[in-house]
């Protein structure tokens, strides 16, 4: 096996999903070359929204909406309130190339955290919703809920239904509608019976079925 | 010996070794050298035989700095350490030719070489300004076929080098290459695959193309020597199966770091196969979503862990999902090293796991754990030598959850601390001058306030004092980087007090070129001087002709100099390459009033004069 197999051999392979090829330039979205003229005073003659004398932190950024989603703990409610901040302020000055010194591989490796679970938060976890007797199907993003009360008050208002109560062993009481999901293996399940984060993974779509179709829900299988 | 062998040699002695002119020409004469212009008798009997003893004496010497030492007795020892020396190191690739290394020394079993300076790593320097180890594999495979080792930094490699490496050096054994570039999975995979001794494959924060080839199924079949095995910088999925099959027909692993493309499931199959690792990185430490939502019953990973009972250095959590890290506690009071810094840890997930590592000796970690996570780290790890605090938001104006209230903590808590790298928004002289008195231990004092010209923020004052507190106290400094607002004095106080720094990073600071030649002046032992964006110019830059012929390198960039004082020291210094460029590699069509202006000056001492490998944007005055 020498170099040009091998290279070979991988040409005939099939392509992996994920194909990241860094370059070692400018990886950094925020950046300019700074020439030495500027290097006096940058602060003084920036110019930014805001009443002069307010602090430099906290300008609007994208990256801080990001990492209000990846940091966790205690940590969250400071970030929170400085999200709202940033939010309608400005982006931050330009950075200076290599500042700080922070090897490109790290910012990289961060970044790339950032994205996912960026979008893991917000990629959209679009899902069809039916209701039976509806004339034409809705759309939701799955990832815009924390939960299942969240989730089925906005069906609620979405098709303007009710759908009862939920409890563990008889499913849903109070109403001829019933919420269910087909799941990954295309079976139709009751929704709220499996945890949450497993719920938004296995879900492939949604359908408020009514009507004696739905009774058979309540029972226990 | 022929004569120009002996100027060689005297050349080699004087320039790489710091030494005075030959100490021949006043010294006693000995037999083995007359006049230099007839060649020297051969040998006779009793200095053969004193060569014989000596070179079995000199094998058990292993500190280079002891063998140049030795090589300067006289030239019967310079020969036999030539002939002895197995390891090399090269602390610059330019500094010599591949042809002088093979011709100096004969049997080489193990080479380090480093190439770029370090703030290339910043995308200060244009792609392609060099450090190439094609000239170097291809001189050392015809000179030393019984190499066994190899370890670059900051090189560059092609999928070419690793081939021809492979294909050179029956008896490799260890590959290390940190921070370099320029190769894919592609040249991985001939290592793994024509490497049959192989014991040791490190690539460490190194940037290697996904070229789609499945290099660990190329590791041939049977039982490997495979000692350790690192690539949590490969960012390309890896075939796990080849890869669990790996570590189960290697019983002589000890080292195992994988890369986020490892789940914690995967991680768990692969501790329990490997019991005996002494060193692990854990990969993402996240479940993978397939698994998730199937309801299977979780791997027990504390009892893979418990069952780690060798393991002292934990590294990875590159998507840590921080219900997992609890899992860890088995091993915690065994660690020596627990690397955190890839890992968005809070400090209330942090604290619990933090207290029960007693012997952690080196820590790193991202600042998201915050002051109280610092504090944490003082209560508990008695025995902390390093620390390494990185910015999980790596720009200026960010929040900054790490302060000199964690670094007065670490001080107060950590007293053998031996070396830091603290990256924060913001800093006191107060906390710095406290961890100058409360760690006398300190080597190397890396403060990073990403600010830049930001002075003590509760004061208003530049960060001289700190600074300067830390030079005068901390004795044994031989590794200093400084950052925030600082004055002319600072740099006085260090010229003054730093005896033993070998090498300063100096970033955005300083007044005038006094500050240049404070240090110039003052520091006797700088070996490796880097600058950027600080108002040092020309004069401060003549006032070191002194030392350049005696230090490894000095970069500055976007300082304030000027082609024609560049050129001066070039003039004078013939042993110095001085090279200037600008930070792009386009061609230097600069408009004329900023023609005579030095973006970036690199200069390094050289035994073999300028480089021939030289892209077009360089000049080499």
């Amino acid at each position: 096996m020498n170099l040009s197999s091998i290279k070979q051999l991988a040409s005939t392979k099939p392509h992996f999903i994920f194909t990241i090829n860094f370059s070692i330039t400018n990886s950094f979205p925020y950046f300019s070359s700074v020439k030495m003229d500027e290097f006096v005073n940058l602060e003084a003659t920036e110019l930014r929204l805001g009443l002069p004398g307010t602090d430099n932190v906290c300008e609007g950024r994208e990256r801080v909406s990001c990492s209000k989603r990846a940091l966790q703990g205690a940590a969250e409610n400071e970030t929170e309130s400085s999200t709202m901040k940033t939010e309608t302020s400005p982006p931050r000055k330009a950075q200076i190339v290599g500042w700080p010194p922070v090897r490109s591989f790290r910012k990289n490796i961060v970044q790339t955290k950032k994205n996912e679970s960026e979008s893991e938060g917000g990629r959209g976890l679009y899902v069809k919703v039916s209701m039976d007797g509806a004339p034409y199907l809705r759309k939701i993003d799955l990832s815009c809920y924390k939960g299942y009360s969240e989730l089925l008050k906005a069906l609620e208002m979405m098709f303007n239904f009710s759908a009862g109560e939920y409890f563990e062993r008889e499913g849903y009481n109070g109403s001829e509608f019933v919420p269910t999901y087909e799941d990954k293996d295309g079976d139709w399940m009751l929704i709220g019976d499996v945890p949450w984060e497993m719920f938004v993974c296995t879900c492939k779509r949604l359908r408020i079925m009514k009507g004696s179709e739905a009774k058979g829900f309540g029972c226990d299988v | 010996m022929a004569e120009e062998d002996l100027s060689e040699m005297a050349k080699d002695v004087e320039l790489h070794l710091k030494l005075d002119p030959p100490l021949s020409a006043n010294n006693k004469p000995s037999r083995s050298f007359k006049t230099s212009s007839s060649s020297s008798p051969p040998p006779c009997d009793t200095s053969h035989v004193l060569e014989n003893v000596l070179e079995n004496v000199l094998k058990f010497l292993e500190s280079r700095r002891d063998r140049n030492a030795v090589s300067l007795v006289c030239r019967s020892w310079y020969r036999v350490e030539a002939q002895t020396r197995s390891e090399v190191f090269i602390g610059n690739c330019y500094s010599l030719s591949p042809a002088r290394l093979a011709r100096r020394f004969t049997r080489v079993r193990s080479l380090f070489l480093k190439g770029k300076p370090r703030f290339a790593d910043f995308n200060l320097m244009p792609p392609d300004w060099g450090a190439r180890f094609a000239p170097w594999v291809a001189v050392t495979a015809k000179a030393y076929p019984w190499l066994e080792k190899v370890t670059l930094k900051r090189m560059f490699v092609t999928d070419d080098d690793l081939a021809l490496l492979a294909a050179s050096f029956p008896g490799f054994k260890e590959l290390v290459l940190l921070c370099c570039e320029g190769f894919g999975t592609s040249g991985v995979a001939v290592v793994a695959n024509k490497c049959r001794q192989l014991k040791v494959l490190d690539l460490i924060e190194s940037e290697v193309t996904d070229d789609e080839v499945d290099w660990i199924s190329c590791f041939p079949e049977g039982e490997t020597h495979l000692e350790s095995l690192s690539f949590d910088c490969v960012e390309s999925p890896i075939n796990f199966k080849a890869l669990e099959r790996l570590v189960v027909r290697s019983p002589f692993l000890k080292k195992l770091r994988t890369n986020r493309f490892v789940s914690l499931e995967e991680l768990h199959r692969l501790m329990v196969r490997a019991p005996q690792l002494t060193s692990l990185g854990t990969g993402s430490f996240s479940s993978s979503t397939e698994n998730a939502g199937q309801g299977e019953q979780e791997p027990d990973y504390a009892s893979a862990f418990r069952a780690c009972r060798s393991l002292v250095c934990l590294s990875g959590f590159r998507e840590l999902a921080a219900e997992y890290l609890p899992a860890i506690s088995p091993v915690c009071a065994n660690l020596t090293s627990i690397n955190f810094s890839y890992a968005n840890i809070s400090p209330d997930v942090f604290r619990p796991i933090i207290r029960n590592c007693h012997n952690v000796r080196v820590f790193w970690a991202l600042d998201s754990i915050c002051d109280e996570g610092l504090q944490a780290v003082a209560a508990t790890c008695k025995e902390l030598r390093e620390l390494r605090i990185f910015p999980f938001d790596p720009s200026e104006d960010s929040e900054g959850p790490v302060s000199g209230l964690g670094l007065q903590a670490i001080s107060e808590g950590c007293r053998k601390l031996e070396s830091i790298l603290y990256f924060c928004q913001r800093m006191t002289n107060v906390a710095v001058t406290a961890m100058s008195e409360n760690c006398p231990q300190l080597t190397v004092f890396r403060l990073c306030i990403m600010g830049r010209h930001r002075p003590d923020h509760v004061t208003g004052k530049p960060m001289d004092d700190g600074f300067g507190a830390i030079v005068k106290n901390c004795k044994k400094l031989t590794r200093l980087a400084v950052s925030g607002l600082l004055t002319d004095k600072a740099f006085s106080l260090i010229g003054e007090y730093g005896k033993l720094i070998r090498t300063l990073s100096v970033a955005f600071a300083g007044d005038s070129d006094m500050g240049l030649r404070y240090i110039l002046e003052g520091c006797p032992k700088l070996e490796k001087l880097e600058i950027r964006d600080s108002p040092f110019g020309d004069a401060g830059l003549r006032s070191g002709m002194h030392r350049y012929n005696d230090m490894r390198f000095v970069w500055m960039s976007s300082c304030r100099l000027s082609r024609g004082s560049c050129s001066d020291i070039a003039r004078a210094l013939p042993s110095v390459v001085v090279e200037v460029f600008g930070s792009d590699d386009d061609d230097v069509d600069v408009d004329e009033d900023n023609a005579d202006y030095v973006e970036i000056l690199y200069m390094y001492r050289s035994l073999d004069g300028p480089r021939k490998d030289a892209p077009k944007f360089v000049t080499i005055l």
